[in-house]
């Protein structure tokens, strides 16, 4: 007869049970999860044993669909498909590119860009959204269960706005996100994970919509990007729209509908990636009406098409390079990563501009995926020996609106993050009562050539002449590359009690109530989903707790500790409830019971740095 | 609590001064992030992060400032509390504002004139004199020299001045 095990109800059977941890590479063209699996990075493929999904979405007649499925319905039912939604994150309808108005029926408006489907009008968001969800599924699948933290990649060069988005998409499906982590850093722990690489190295990331360069250096386990530059705007479907161009040239066509132009690009693209490998491609597309297109497009002609855009990639280069304070001679190894490398023409541009031949031995779609999986590994939690640091950097400047339009920045570009910056400011009017804080981010000097990212007010200033007041605004970017901005008036100690309103993302409360709608037509109820949520986040405290006073109870005085235990016990006895907002409660107070055990922790752990050792003890899982 | 008001060199166990070894900088700057990082943190308490938050961002201005040797020299001046970065005293003297007038307007003009050769002489040049303000700053502030400051913002001058010729010359390719 067998005994079963019964564990105690706080305790995993495992002692050592790993949690469920996933890279996502939210890609434009193609999305894909990874996972570390028995030490070893892998991408999870769907039952076919494809590892991408298609980041194309269908508002069908009955169902949502993504991937393949949603792809294979584009030129049929062009309008209620969206694909390249990544283009669009952040964005408003003023950015959208003249190819990409066509293709979809926009709604009118201010803000945060909404396309009008048969399911209603979508934002960007939420369109990413179904994607993530799809890559959840396929994690859950293969994992077994729910899981414990994810890591979402964006590219480096992405802003606040698009950063954002992203984050709140992946809110939207239910993934909880433990970092956003830049994708030619990912692609870097990747290859330098593997092959134990030191010195400095350039990553080259062409994408479907987005192109970054990174300047990193990797010393003694610690990954540290220098610089990073790029364009969130150029990617390999300018390519396919360059031949798409050519096209309509060379035959004269008619304008095209949006079903015929999705089909041309599918063909454009098709013939871009055979010129990989060969000479020329055809170009065969059956149009609506029953007309035919036959072309060939030829590896020369194409060469000429490509060479503005392969152009345009080269002066982040050399920007990122000079930020670095670097030449191309100084760098030991340049990684490719993104589809669009696979184009001889790109890889003859990176080998002459820094006189080697670029690595390619990990595949340029799943290398970032695969590192993202790698540093969600660690962050959950199950460390396998592995201890190394990344330090990243803020892509682009973040400034304030100063009078005549200018802008003062705050935070300069390739400043490590997390940072925390402030600046002061004063009133330009005697008895001046409010001032309005205008939040962009750029390079350049005027408020025109840079991207608003909010608005916010500083209300209830007591009357002072001109340029009495000492207004400091502090820019907090946290290790997501996330800012946030508050302000306070020195002398009198009044806060900015405002919210910041995103210029182009959703406010917290339509995230809210789009989870809302979501529960309300999906079976999922709402309120035994948000229950689990905060059982899973009661959870992961206590264990943080539990861990923390394993290694470290020796600095609480009895009385805290006392406060400790009671708040502990308490978010224990309410896991076993039914009642969220008391376990709510109960988690509240005991971090707040825990705050200054954590401070005299911390504290600790930095004097310990600071006489060379390295705590190991240390560790707040 | 973690003392937010300690000095950038305190904090990371070194002894004040300008002269500062680069490794032992990097080095301690390191061993900080290795242990107060917020991905050390990604699962501990609210309390827990904002802390890491916090100090790894203490970490980061004090090892921006002090690998800068501008900034570095800068800082050292505000611990004795002479304040060279203010943007209230940008007193420099006439005959040093005249000469890098002269020198941008020579670099405008290789520009145009699409003499590289030119234009990479004056950057070679104006990166030579900061290495010498340099020296000459790191000799005044051993001496505790009064004359420190506006030697500092001639540097940080020409330090500008030379990246902006280069942002020129990259312009022009």
């Amino acid at each position: 007869m067998a005994l079963f095990q019964i564990s105690e109800p706080d305790r995993s059977p495992l002692p050592h049970s790993k949690r469920r941890a996933v890279g996502i590479d939210l890609g434009t063209t193609n999305s894909l999860v990874a996972t570390v699996r028995d030490g070893v990075a892998v991408v999870l493929r769907d039952d076919a044993g494809r590892p991408l999904v298609p980041s194309v979405v269908r508002y069908g007649e009955h169902a949502i669909e993504v991937g393949y499925d949603a792809l294979a319905q584009a030129a049929d039912d062009p309008h209620n498909t969206i694909a390249s939604a990544k283009r669009l994150m952040g964005r408003g309808l003023a950015d959208v590119a003249s190819d990409q108005r066509r293709a979809y029926r926009f709604v009118d408006g201010e803000g945060v860009i909404r396309i009008a489907t048969r399911s209603g009008a979508k934002t960007p968001i939420e369109v990413s959204a179904e994607i993530l969800k799809t890559l959840r599924a396929r994690a859950e699948a293969s994992l077994g269960g729910a899981i414990d933290g994810a890591v979402v990649t964006v590219p480096a060069y992405f802003d606040d706005a698009q950063r954002q988005a992203t984050k709140d998409a992946a809110t939207l499906a239910g993934v909880p996100v433990l970092r956003l982590l830049n994708e030619p850093t990912a692609a870097a722990i990747a290859y330098g994970l593997d092959n134990a690489a030191e010195g400095t190295y350039a990553v080259f990331d062409l994408g479907g919509g987005t192109f970054d360069i990174s300047i990193l250096r990797l010393t003694r386990g610690v990954f540290e990007v220098l610089a990073t530059n790029g364009d969130s705007a150029l990617g390999g479907d300018d390519f396919d729209h360059a031949i798409v161009d050519w096209v309509r040239n060379e035959s004269r066509l008619p304008m095209l509908s949006a079903a015929d132009a999705r089909r041309l690009t599918a063909k454009a693209r098709e013939a871009k990636e055979l010129l990989t490998q060969h000479d020329a491609a055809p170009i065969i597309v059956s149009f609506a009406d029953g007309a035919r297109l036959e072309l060939t497009l030829s590896r020369e002609t194409f060469g000429r098409l490509a060479q503005p855009l392969v152009a345009k990639t080269l002066v982040p280069v050399s920007r990122a390079l000079r930020d670095a304070r670097l030449t191309a001679s100084d760098v030991n190894g340049v990684v490719l990563v993104g589809g669009a490398t696979r184009m001889p023409q790109i890889r003859r541009a990176v080998a002459d501009c820094f006189g080697q031949a670029p690595l390619t031995d990990l595949d340029p779609d799943e290398v970032v995926a695969l590192g993202a999986a790698i540093q969600a590994n660690k962050l959950v939690g199950n460390r396998e020996g592995d201890d190394w640091l990344l330090l990243d950097v803020i892509p682009l400047s973040l400034g304030i609106e100063t009078m005549g339009g200018l802008v003062e920045k705050i935070v300069p570009r390739n400043s490590t993050i997390p940072v925390v910056r402030a600046q002061d400011f004063t009133t330009f009017k005697d008895g001046q009562a409010a001032m309005a804080l205008h939040v962009l981010q750029g390079e350049r000097e005027k408020v025109a050539d840079c991207r608003s990212l909010a608005r916010f007010e500083l209300r209830g200033l007591p009357p002072m002449t001109a340029g009495a007041a000492r207004i400091r605004v502090s820019f907090d970017v946290d290790a997501d590359g996330l800012l946030s901005v508050s302000a306070r008036e020195q002398t009198t100690g009044v806060e900015a009690s405002i919210a910041v309103k995103p210029s182009y993302g959703l406010t917290d409360a339509e995230i809210a109530r789009m989870l809302q709608d979501s529960f309300a037509h999906a079976s999922d109820d709402a309120s035994a989903r948000a229950l689990a949520e905060t059982r899973v986040e009661a959870e992961r405290m206590v264990a943080a707790t539990k861990s923390a006073l394993a290694a470290d109870a020796a600095l609480l005085a009895p009385q805290e500790r006392n406060a400790i235990d009671h708040a502990l016990a308490e978010v224990q006895q309410r896991l076993g409830g039914e009642d969220r907002d008391a376990l709510s409660a109960a988690v509240s107070a005991l971090n707040a019971a825990t705050e200054g055990f954590a401070a005299e922790r911390m504290d600790r752990s930095v004097a310990h740095a600071l006489a060379g050792k390295r705590v190991d003890a240390f560790d707040s899982r | 609590m973690i003392d937010f008001s300690r000095n950038h060199f305190d904090l990371l166990g070194l002894r004040p001064g300008f002269r500062v070894d680069a490794e032992a900088l990097e080095r301690a700057y390191r061993d900080l992030q290795r242990s107060v990082h917020p991905d050390n943190f990604a699962r501990a308490s609210d309390a827990q992060k904002r802390l890491a938050l916090q100090a790894s961002a203490r970490a980061n201005e004090a090892y921006r400032t002090l690998r800068d040797p501008v900034a570095r020299a800068e800082y050292v001046l505000a611990l004795r509390g002479v304040d060279a970065a203010s943007e209230s005293d940008t007193r420099l003297p006439v005959d040093f504002l005249t000469r890098q007038l002269e020198r941008r307007e020579a670099a405008e003009e290789a520009k145009d004139a699409h003499d590289d050769r030119a234009l990479g002489a004056l950057i070679d040049d104006a990166r030579r004199e900061a290495a010498d303000a340099c020296d000459a700053v790191a000799r005044l502030l051993d001496a505790s020299d009064p004359a420190t400051s506006m030697r500092v913002r001639e540097w940080r001058f020409l330090v500008k001045l030379a990246d902006d010729l280069d942002a020129l010359r990259d312009a022009q390719t």
